[in-house]
């Protein structure tokens, strides 16, 4: 087979960073290509490069054999290379077809020939399998529609190399095995396919060729008949194999949370959820696990007050809750860690001190009759930021200037000195190095020794298993299953995740919560 | 004059004639803000293609050349504005203020300059008046469009104009993209900044026409601040009107026609609602639009924030 | 980085030397001497005690303004009425300070001062602080469109309407001389204003620095959701938020007619309101710089009338200048790519 785009020795460097050292990979006529890495290990970064978006520091690209240079994603669009972005590039208010022939529309005279764009759409949709209304608004369709409609976009503008940046995070099992299948048939039909991810079973599924990225280098390039998921986890995160931490036994005591029949539409682009019921007691990690999209991130900002359920009850030590504010929730010792901690969870031009600060800024000892105690503010911020290991080890710094890892440290230490009787931590090691992630893993393990109820949502299942007393399930916001640690093996959760085993309990209601979980998502 | 007087033809020539740079301006602000630039900068804008077009007029003793001086001074307003917000990618809102500021000083400081206290020239000429044969003998409604100064009627066919070149014309949906989702447009090819760059030009160019209708076209001379905020009113009717081309030439005749009731209103006996509470209507009706009490408004998605690539 | 904070200085303080500049050269193409023009500017706004009055007077209104636009842009406003809030302010003190009698001085006067701050206040947070809280209707445009409410409102009251004075000038009656803020230096227009002032100032940055609902206020502006996240109640800070700048504007609104005007009339004190929004800019929302920035724009305009007299340079070239510094602030980008090219040029030298 032969070589359509070959990058050799791409390097790029980022202010404090080496996202790509020295990468060489090649993309064979026809083929799919995976790219497989864990987030941060630099397979967006090359990606972009190919896609012109960004421009390298060191290197070659050779797309037929000769060297091009790309000063945009346009020149990149020319030269056949159509990327699909994880957040599309779409825009809501438009039809397919306007969205599919914009920056290469059809006219007549000087009006937009809208038939012809139709028909084109059409056409293409018959040429690639790939079904589409060409009148529909973009914003009408289900996101498995919408990569759809990307799809078609980078087709319309003679792509024959297509990116696709981890395509299946946001769809469901079924439209993600329909991109599978929609993959393999333009793979036939001579489409090169670079496919990014870190998933391995998708990995394993779909391509041809794996290539393994690990800290901004390429480890390994396999073909995937060859290899197994075993070996590619291993070259995924090196020796160290699996984060691996020491978790006491597991004693239970009173149930701190209790979530009955919890349930809430689908709306302003957020996940339905359906009858929700579980318990987090007392000394334990309730880790919640899921495919990015079936609810978690919703379940979480109920329990925390930020969204209003339609539905059910949470009770916190017996008192019921639902529907109370985050400040209220604060003061009866729930503790929250939001996912984004740049946008959610710190405001980034306060100074650590006043970030400590942020919830119980209003209330002794910090503040006495709506005057904030300057000094007192400070010196706890002191204490706090050695605790936490926080470095600058400096209060006045500006929240801006710290690392990743140091921003996450905290908001750690924010929530977990408030002495909580229940902590709700979203994917509180999502982009942190190694160091961090042990450290956070070590607090929440402490903070459930100490007696604390500890609600863990995560992406990495690695890090629910490894860190979780007990596992729920989600899938299309319903809580499908809930495993004891020992009986929660990877592949049994794995499957879960994907609505494997839960088509046939669910019965009656699963026509409901489809529906909700289905409805329309903004890109 | 009594209550059933008061909706004369007067009334009707009074509201077009007030309408006209209203929708001239906010048409342009349509542009504008359809690619993502909010434009406060239209009253400056304004402000200055009323100057220029006295100046021009009175200088090269022609209306004519007058409103294309016009037009060319509004533009290079918006050049300025443009490279402050989209070079740089200032707050749009400060630079427009910035612009306003700028505006009423230059013309306040070469109108005493130039003109010293005696003002600008009395032989200044005026854009001519059209008649529309045919239309003018029409009872009722002959008195009221069969004869208008010139600019009256191209407003009127700048409306649909506009709306055919925003909504059916390639060049239309690709501002619109730029305006909705700059980096869906931009990984299509198109040129986010170019597009934001002609929106604001084509602003400067009918703000600064609004302006001549304000000194050449009604008048033929110029004073100080002359524009007295209309461009701000412009700019509730684009939003009234829903960043719409017709929509805003709807809001800027309703605008206008109050201004003419207010004006009406004066003579009236037995009244008692004073004229300023009617000049108030446009601004009352744009906040409850903006409330969603009114209407439901949707500003394009990306109006008000800079495009920064890559992001 | 100690460069990052000399170029937080450095930029005003260019911006507002560039914009002279340019001054300057329309001055010289339109056939002036512009030294002569800005010597004449600054004489006429410092060369005396009673020229250094006229500045301060100027100033007084612009520092309780701008202090009031500063605030909202703390909470990641962007309160451009304050003009309005300011008219009602004007409004409430100079009713009060005419129509209410029999009261001593030390009841009347807090009083109006009151009624005009209370005014402001609820004009700018009843309607664009409560819409703004609970539909996102965007307060640029609606406090601007409430400021011509206001404006029209205080033309229809004394033009004909309730508080017209007898006579044919559209004005309001004098206010009483138990609602009249004293002279601070005598023979002069400025008043005890100026103290107020000051001390709104010293207010601000304690809300801002040392209370809990400061503290709110700049968490919630510099990023509400995490604010929200926190358990702060951000539509309620958007509502105290838009009250307190309203305050102040009208506050300004009521010292300029206890304190100058004696009275309501029409147009003569318009664009405070506008100018206090360039003074907040100026002074990077920083209570101390406000009060600089409203000191220079006093001195601006007091001592435009003395420049087109003396040196015969239209008064207007101030609102130029003043044009220009809202530009190079807003586009701060431009004086910073030069400083950047100056510190680099300076470092291969």
């Amino acid at each position: 087979m032969d070589v359509v785009l070959e990058l050799k020795g791409i390097t790029k460097r980022f202010p404090g960073v080496v996202a790509n050292d020295r990468v060489d990979l090649d993309l064979r006529r026809g083929e799919i290509h995976a790219v497989l890495g864990e987030n941060g290990a630099g397979k967006s970064t090359i990606m972009k490069i190919v896609s012109g978006l960004y421009s390298p520091d060191e290197g070659t690209i050779l797309l037929e054999g000769r060297p091009v240079r790309f000063a945009g994603p346009r020149e990149a669009i020319t030269a056949g290379i159509g990327m699909v972005h994880q957040h599309f590039m779409l825009i809501p208010v438009m039809t397919v077809a306007e969205n599919i022939v914009l920056g290469r529309e059809p006219a007549r005279g000087l009006a937009l020939d809208v038939r012809r764009a139709r028909e084109d759409v059409r056409q293409l949709s018959a040429r690639y399998g790939l079904e589409i209304d060409p009148d529909r608004l973009v914003g009408e369709l289900s996101v498995g529609l919408q990569q759809r409609v990307e799809i078609l976009k980078a087709f319309y503008r003679g792509a024959n190399i297509l990116i696709l940046d981890e395509p299946t995070a946001m769809l469901t099992p079924q439209e993600a095995r329909e991109l599978f299948r929609i993959m393999r048939e333009l793979a036939r039909s001579g489409v090169s396919i670079f496919f990014i991810s870190h998933k391995l079973d998708e990995v394993m599924e779909v391509a041809d060729r794996v290539s393994v990225m690990r800290q901004g280098r390429r480890v390994a390039t396999l073909p995937a008949a060859e290899t197994s998921p075993e070996q590619l986890a291993e070259l995924m995160v090196g020796r160290s194999v699996l984060l691996r931490v020491e978790r006491g036994e597991h004693r239970p005591g009173e149930p701190v949370l209790a979530v009955e029949g919890l349930g809430r539409a689908a709306r302003g682009g957020r996940a339905a959820l359906a009858d929700i019921s579980f318990e987090v007691r007392a000394g334990e990690i309730f880790g919640l696990a899921g495919v990015e999209g079936n609810g978690q991130q919703e379940l979480v900002e109920v329990l925390a007050g930020l969204l209003k359920p339609d539905r059910g009850t949470v009770r916190l030590g017996g008192v019921d809750v639902t529907g109370r504010s985050p400040r209220q929730l604060f003061e009866m010792g729930v503790a929250y860690i939001p996912p984004d901690r740049q946008a959610e969870g710190l405001v980034l031009d306060l100074t650590v001190a006043e970030n400590l600060a942020l919830k119980d800024y209003y209330r002794a000892p910090l503040a006495r009759r709506g005057l904030i105690d300057v000094k007192r503010l400070a010196e706890r911020a002191r204490a706090l930021v050695v605790e936490y290991d926080v470095r600058p080890a400096n209060p006045a710094a500006v929240a801006r200037t710290l690392s990743g890892g140091n921003q996450q440290k905290v908001i750690l230490g924010r929530e977990v000195s408030s002495s909580p009787r229940l902590l709700i931590a979203a994917q509180p090691t999502r982009g942190l190095d190694v160091g961090a992630i042990e450290f956070v893993h070590r607090r929440l393990l402490a903070l459930r020794d100490s007696g604390a109820a500890v609600l863990l949502s995560s992406l990495e299942l690695d890090e629910i298993l490894s860190l979780a007393d007990r596992i729920g399930v989600m899938y299309k916001g319903r809580l499908v299953a809930v495993l004891d640690a020992d009986e929660a093996t990877r592949e049994r959760v794995g499957l879960l995740m994907t609505g494997a085993t839960a088509a046939a309990p669910a019965g009656a209601g699963t026509a409901a919560a489809g529906a909700g979980a289905e409805e329309v998502r903004r890109p | 004059m009594n209550g059933s007087e008061i909706f004369n033809a007067q009334l009707w020539m009074t509201a077009l004639s007030s309408a006209t740079p209203l929708a001239l301006a906010a048409l342009g602000g349509t542009f504008s803000e359809r690619t993502g630039v909010v434009n406060i900068a239209m009253e400056g804008m304004m402000l200055t293609g009323a100057f220029v077009a006295v100046l021009a007029s009175a200088t090269l003793h022609s209306a004519f050349l007058g409103l294309a001086a016009a037009i060319l001074s509004g533009m290079l307003m918006a050049v300025l504005f443009a490279w402050g917000t989209i070079r740089y990618k200032a707050d749009q809102v400060v630079v427009g203020m910035a612009i306003n500021v700028l505006a009423a000083g230059l013309t306040g400081y070469l109108l005493n300059a130039i003109y010293g206290f005696t003002g600008t020239p009395p032989d200044t000429p005026r854009l001519p008046d059209v008649t529309i044969p045919g239309l003018a003998q029409m009872p009722g409604i002959g008195a009221v469009l069969g004869r208008a100064d010139l600019l009256v009627y191209v407003m009127l066919l700048l409306v649909p104009l506009s709306h055919y070149f925003l909504f059916r014309t390639p060049l239309g949906l690709r501002m619109r993209a730029v305006g909705e989702h700059p980096q869906a447009a931009d990984t299509a090819g198109i040129d986010v900044n170019r597009l934001r760059f002609l929106g604001v030009l084509i602003s400067g160019a009918l703000s600064g026409m609004a302006g001549a209708y304000i000194s050449i076209g009604v008048l033929n001379a110029f004073n100080v601040n002359m524009t007295n905020g209309r461009g701000y009113i412009a700019l509730a009717a684009m939003i009234f009107g829903n960043w719409k081309p017709v929509g805003a030439f709807l809001a800027a005749a309703l605008f206008g026609l109050a201004n003419a009731l207010a004006i009406n209103l004066q003579g009236l006996e037995g009244w008692h609602v004073s004229k300023d509470f009617v000049l108030m209507i446009p601004y009352a009706l744009t906040i409850l639009a903006l409330a969603g009490i009114v209407r439901r408004t949707t500003p394009p998605a990306a109006d008000g924030i800079p495009y920064e690539p890559g992001h | 980085m100690t460069s990052t904070r000399a170029t937080a200085v450095l930029v005003p303080v260019l911006s507002v030397l560039l914009s002279f500049l340019v001054g300057g050269v329309i001055v010289v193409i339109s056939g002036h001497d512009p030294l002569a023009a800005y010597v004449a500017l600054l004489q006429g706004a410092f060369g005396s005690v009673f020229n250094l009055a006229n500045t301060l007077t100027v100033a007084v209104p612009l520092m309780l303004a701008g202090l009031g636009v500063a605030f909202t842009f703390r909470a990641g406003l962007f309160n451009i009425g304050a003009e309005g809030q300011y008219w009602l302010g004007s409004i409430a003190a100079a009713w009060v300070g005419y129509a209410v009698h029999g009261l001593p001085v030390w009841v009347h006067l807090p009083l109006a001062l009151l009624a005009g701050t209370l005014a402001g206040a609820l004009w700018a947070a009843l309607i664009p602080g409560v819409l703004k809280a609970w539909t996102g209707a965007h307060e640029v445009i609606t406090t601007m469109m409430m400021s011509y409410i206001a404006i029209n409102l205080a033309r229809y009251l004394i033009e004909g309407g309730p508080m017209m004075a007898p006579g044919y000038t559209p004005q309001s009656p004098a206010v009483l001389p138990t609602a009249t803020l004293p002279a601070l230096v005598p023979g002069t227009q400025l008043s005890w204003g100026l103290v107020l002032a000051v001390l709104a100032a010293v207010a601000v940055w304690f809300v801002l620095y040392r209370t809990t609902f400061g503290f709110e206020v700049r968490a919630a502006g510099l990023n509400g959701r995490a604010a929200r996240y926190a358990g702060m109640n951000v539509a309620r800070i958007i509502v105290l938020a838009m009250f307190v700048s309203g305050a102040l504007a009208g506050l300004a609104g009521a010292v300029q007619t206890l304190g100058v005007n004696h009275r309501l009339f029409d147009a003569f004190n318009a664009g405070y309101g506008y100018t206090a929004i360039v003074v907040a800019l100026l002074g990077k929302n920083n209570p101390w710089g406000v009060l600089a920035a409203a000191v220079l724009f006093g001195a601006l305009n007091a001592g435009a009338s003395a420049m087109q007299m003396q040196a015969g340079v239209p008064a207007h070239l101030v609102d130029v200048v003043q044009g220009m510094i809202i530009f190079f602030i807003a586009v701060d980008g431009i004086i910073r790519s030069v400083l950047r090219r100056t510190r680099k040029e300076a470092a291969q030298a």
